[in-house]
Parts: structure tokens; sequence; C-alpha cells
């Protein structure tokens, strides 16, 4: 059931992974936020792994997840769309993990032996913070900006956490779930 | 007299050391010609040289990610077109694609073909965009001329299959929204054939153009080590010798049984970022040859046997009448420009899953149940609703990955959609392509990043 790559961290650190699940063939570890560091670490050095790239960094605030009300005047059916055959799904997908509000989700891909990982590390909102990988990545600069930017999530280590896509006098971070879609923030006359 | 120099020269030497260096600061941007799009890069000069510069985007931000959360999952579609406007079709495709991974479902084999050969298209026609505009702020404008031509020929092209040349909104979630028109291939051959003439003056004039390479080669170098801890992909990866490309890496849709080669550089400058994109353009063009040569046959638009040939607009007349006697047993004629297809076309573009496309335009005219499930798509709060789940898919766009990242929690609008824009990691280098060189070669090595503003702010 447990593909090799999850079964690899699993074995180094048996303590770090709260679960694990391979949804759609995309292999997932949910890690502990403590373990974030050391095990990215582990990820980009051992040599059954060699994750040279860090593919991709974001954020889910799961803050209304299943509790969004239907925005249609009649209620949905609610028949959903079963998967074909084709498409390998002994693994379920096991929802949104703990209680944590957020859940920031790392993709790593290898150069040398062509496999992806996903790593989430689920983030309470009364402490919104998280390692920074900078020190192994250098592209994890611009995407912990980004989800500092956008969720209010904090990388202690960030060489220079500032927002990047809104400007520094916006107020709040955008795609909170709390964050209406239609608030306006005019930014009028000159910054400085 | 000779103390009296020995003191001159003294003083000389002392004023020499005294004399007041500063760095300069420059600001470039965020409107400015040679930014291609808006972004702001401060540049600190010493004399000529860039010392550091410092980046700074966002003026795009059109919150691409939140909008996306409250329209449902077809919805995005026209959304995801105006990220990399210049190959809209590549992300269509890669939404599409991650959609239906999360649902599961498989689309059909032409379909694949058709959005291969498509996406191909786009890619060669945002690299010539890419090659001429930064070519023309070298001062070529010939080459700018003649591409912005080639790139018309291929639009033409697009326009005949989607009914737009730039926000095309093509690609369904389970399908495409129509099948190519009849006899592609011979316009396709005709566009290829001037886009080849294109490329190859276009070589005559740069590639061994004196001026040209004495400002491409040796500026913007990266080594392959930063760019891939920087997160770069794509033909500016390429150009430094990893010969990374999604399509042969990770293989989706039909690349694996696609014979094509991935050109990489050696030192990574601008000027092999320029030949792997004039080689990129024509390795595009044998897949799409390829394609339109393997892709299985598609259904006779209209056939005599099977149906009356019948406008779709003048079904939905019959049909609004009460006429239904006189369109039973037709089939729908559909034009570029308007959604859905006909029964005749529907197997071979479309996944076998009622909840997920439109049903053929003969079905929503002619039958209730045809009309329901066209409703039960296209209401607000139905639709397609996929199940609870996160998964991550990447294409190879015209930048680099492209990856969407969809979390849903079952209903009829997508909880998270997340992409990774290929050139936001190429803009957070920009500061270290930059650094040493001198302030004129931030334009070439600028136009080499082909910052795309859609995408990078979304």
């Amino acid at each position: 059931m447990k593909s090799s790559l999850i079964q690899l961290v699993l074995d180094h650190f048996p303590d770090a992974a709260s679960s694990s699940h391979n949804y759609r063939g995309d292999e997932t570890v949910v890690l502990r936020k403590a373990f974030l560091l050391e095990v990215a670490r582990f990820l980009k050095e051992d040599s059954a792994l060699q994750m040279s790239f860090l593919m991709d960094l974001t954020a889910v605030d799961y803050l209304t997840f299943g509790k969004r009300p239907m925005p249609a005047f009649f209620a949905s059916s609610g028949v959903a769309v079963r998967p074909s055959s084709l498409i390998p799904d002994e693994d379920p997908w096991p929802g949104p993990l703990s209680e944590a509000r957020f859940a920031v989700a790392y993709h790593f891909y290898s150069l040398q032996h062509k496999h992806r990982l996903r790593l989430v590390v689920p983030v309470e909102e009364a402490d919104a913070e998280l390692d920074s990988l900078t020190s192994l990545w250098a592209g994890a600069n611009w995407l912990e900006r980004e989800v500092w930017d956008m969720y209010g999530i904090r990388f202690p280590g960030h060489p220079d956490l500032k927002r990047i896509l809104m400007y520094e006098e916006f107020e709040g971070h955008p795609l909170r779930k709390d964050y209406p879609v239609n608030k306006r923030q005019p930014l009028i006359g000159p910054v400085n | 007299m000779a103390t009296e120099l020995e003191a001159k020269t003294d003083k000389t030497a002392q004023s020499a050391a005294e004399l007041e260096t500063r760095d300069m600061m420059l600001n470039i941007g965020p409107a400015h010609p040679a930014m291609h799009g808006i972004v702001r890069i401060v540049a600190k000069l010493d004399g000529e040289q860039i010392e550091n510069t410092e980046v700074e985007i966002g003026y795009l931000h059109r919150g691409f990610e939140k909008m996306a959360e409250i329209v449902d999952y077809n919805g995005v579609i026209p959304y995801a077109d105006r990220l990399n406007y210049v190959s809209p079709l590549i992300n269509n495709m890669g939404y599409c694609m991650t959609v239906e991974k999360l649902i599961g479902i498989e689309v059909p084999e032409r379909c694949h073909y058709v959005r291969v050969i498509l996406s191909e298209i786009s890619r060669i026609s945002d690299h010539l965009t890419c090659i001429g505009a930064s070519a023309m702020e070298l001062g070529a404008f010939t080459v700018f001329l003649y591409m912005i031509k080639a790139r018309e020929y291929l639009w033409e092209l697009v326009e005949q299959v989607t009914g737009a040349r730039l926000t095309v909104t093509y690609c369904r979630v389970g399908g495409v929204k129509a099948d190519l028109p009849d006899d592609f291939a011979a316009p396709c051959a005709k566009a290829f054939e001037e886009t080849r003439k294109v490329i190859d003056e276009s070589h005559g004039l740069l590639t061994r153009n004196r001026i040209f390479v004495d400002r491409m080669s040796g500026t913007g170098v990266i080594s392959a080590e930063d760019a891939i801890s920087y997160g770069i992909t794509g033909p500016f990866l390429r150009s430094t010798g990893v010969d990374y490309d999604v399509r042969k890496d990770c293989p989706y849709a039909v690349y694996d049984r696609l014979d094509f080669e991935v050109p990489v550089g050696t030192t990574g400058d601008n000027m092999d970022r320029y030949l792997v994109r004039m080689e990129e353009m024509e390795q595009s063009m044998l897949i799409v040859e390829a394609c339109l040569r393997d892709m299985p046959a598609g259904p006779v638009q209209v056939n005599p046997e099977s149906g009356r040939p019948i406008p779709a607009a003048e079904m939905v007349d019959l049909a609004k009448v009460g006429k239904i006697y006189q369109i039973s047993g037709g089939s729908a004629v559909t034009g570029p420009t308007l959604e859905g297809s006909g029964r005749a076309q529907h197997s071979s573009i479309a996944a076998d899953e009622k909840r997920a496309f439109l049903p053929p335009k003969e079905d929503a005219y002619g039958n209730i149940e045809g009309l329901m499930n066209h409703f039960k798509l296209v209401m607000h709060g139905h639709g397609v609703q996929p199940p609870k789940g996160e998964v991550y898919f990447p294409v190879e766009g015209a930048n680099g990955e492209l990856g969407f990242y969809v979390v849903s929690d079952g209903a009829g609008c997508a909880y998270r959609v997340r992409v990774r824009p290929p050139c936001f990691a190429i803009m957070s280098a920009l500061s270290i392509l930059l650094e040493g060189d001198m302030i004129a070669d931030m334009i070439p090595t600028f136009g080499s990043v082909n910052m795309i503003g859609g995408e990078l702010d979304r």
C-alpha cells in the first residue's frame, strides 16, 4: 500500500509523519511542524530521494472546508462524479488534516530519479510559523514571501519576509477564507 | 624642482583617494517600454555595472486564485486563458487535466491529440513572441515584424479551431469544446511552411549577426546548480545543459508516443536560450505534424447517411416552438464560436461521463433528458462536482513547468486552485542573473526571461 518514497521517509523519521496517502498517485506525507527542516534536508541530500527541485510551495486555508453554503438557489443534487476504473484509487484521501487551520504544501521533484513527493505541514492559526527552506532551495525565498502575503504564515529564518504581490500598506491576507472576495482596498495617493 | 613635482604627484594621488564614489540607484519601470508587462527593477549601479537589483512584482495581480474559488470548475477556464496570455491553450490543457485527474476520468485518444496539437502551436507562437520582442529591443526590428507575421499565421489556425485568437477557452473538464475543423492538416501545413521560412530568415538575420551575438553571448549567465536551486524549468533551465522537460520526463497526454528531441545549451547565457527556443519551435512543428499523421480519425462532421445537417442555431429555434419532429434524426452543425458540439463529434472529443461534460447539441435541443443534463451542468451551484481530494499536475508550459494544485471539498467550485507559474521562479533569480553585468545587458537578459505578467502575478 505504502509506496517506497513514503516508506523511506517514514523509516528515517518514524515520529515525524502524522499520516500519509497516495491519492491519485500523488505521494504525500503529512508532517509534524517541528520536523520540517530536518526532513527537507534529508529529501534533498539522501541518495535514494535526491529532491533537487522545490517545485512549488503554497498553503491552503481549511477554515470553511465542507462548510461552504451552496451559492445556488436550488440545492445541488450532490451526485459526485465516480472515478473511472483506470485511475488507481486504493489509497483514499484522508481529508483535511487535524484541527489546524492552515496546511502548507511543498511539492518536490527529483531530477535524477524523476519522482515527485508532496509534504503537507498543518499550521495552527495561533502559531502561524514554519521554518524557512531558503537555506536549502533559493527558490523558497519568493514562494515563502507569497505564502506570507496571501495567508499570513511567517517563516522564521527567511532573509527578507515581506509582501510580494500585494503592496506593503495592504491590510489582511487575501487568500484567507475569511477575507471577503469582494472587499476592496483602494490605494489612494502616493505611498511615500 | 624634483621635490615640487613629487609633491604635486602626491597631491594628485591624495585627491584620487579622496575622490568621492557613489553608487547610483536607477529605477526602471513599472511602466517602461523594455519591461514586457509591468515590473519594477531598482538597480544599484557602480558606473555602468549593476551591483545588485531589487525586483518588484505584483502590478498585474488580479486575484486569479481567489476568483477560482468562487466560480464553478469550467468557469475557471476563461481565467486560466489570462494567465499566460501568449500561450493560453497550454494553461487550458493544464487546468483541465488537473481536474480530470481529481475526478478520475480519461479523455478519448483523439482529444489528447487535439490538445497536444494546439498546445504545441501555442508554444511556437509564445517562442516567436519572446524572440521577436527581445530581438526588437536589441535593434532588430525586422525580426520582430517577421515573427509577428508568422504568429499571425498560427493564430489564424487557432481561430479556425477555437473561434478566438487570444482568449480561447477551448478545453473543458473532460474534453475540448469542439473537434478540429475538417481538413485541418492543409492550413496547418501552409502556416508551418510560412513559419519555417520566417525562422530561417531570422536565423540568417540574428544567429551570426555580430551585434546580436555580442549582446547575447556571455550575458545573463546562470549555472545549472543555481537554476535548479531557484526552481527554474523550461527553455531557461535547458539552456544550462539540464535536459528536464515535463513532456519527456513525466509524460502526459500522448507525449510518450511522440518522437521529438529536447534541445539543450551549454553555457546558460542569453545566446543559448535564444538557440534553444529556436530549435524548440522546429521540434514543436514536428510534433504537430506527427500528431496530425498518427491521430485516430475523427468523425465526419456532416454525414448525409447518418442525418441531415442542421445548423445548431436553427435547431434551437425549431425546438423552442416545439417542432422536435423536424430536428429528430438531424445532426447539429456548430461553428467554432458556439459552445458545444454535435453527436458525431462527441465520442471522439469528450470523456464518456455525463456528470462532467455537456451532452451533444441534438440531445440538449431534442429531448428532455439532454436538456436536463445540460442544465444540471451549467446551473450555478450544480456543475462538475469532483470528490474530496487534492492533486498536483504539471504540464510543460512555454516557459517551463506549469503546475496546477487543486483541492476539492466536494462542492461545485474548487476549494483551492494554485498555479505554479514557471516565470515566477525565473523572475526570483533575476537579481543574480543581472548582477555584475552592464546596464545595457539588462535588456537581453530580461527579454530572455520571457516574463508574462498575467502568469507571474496571477
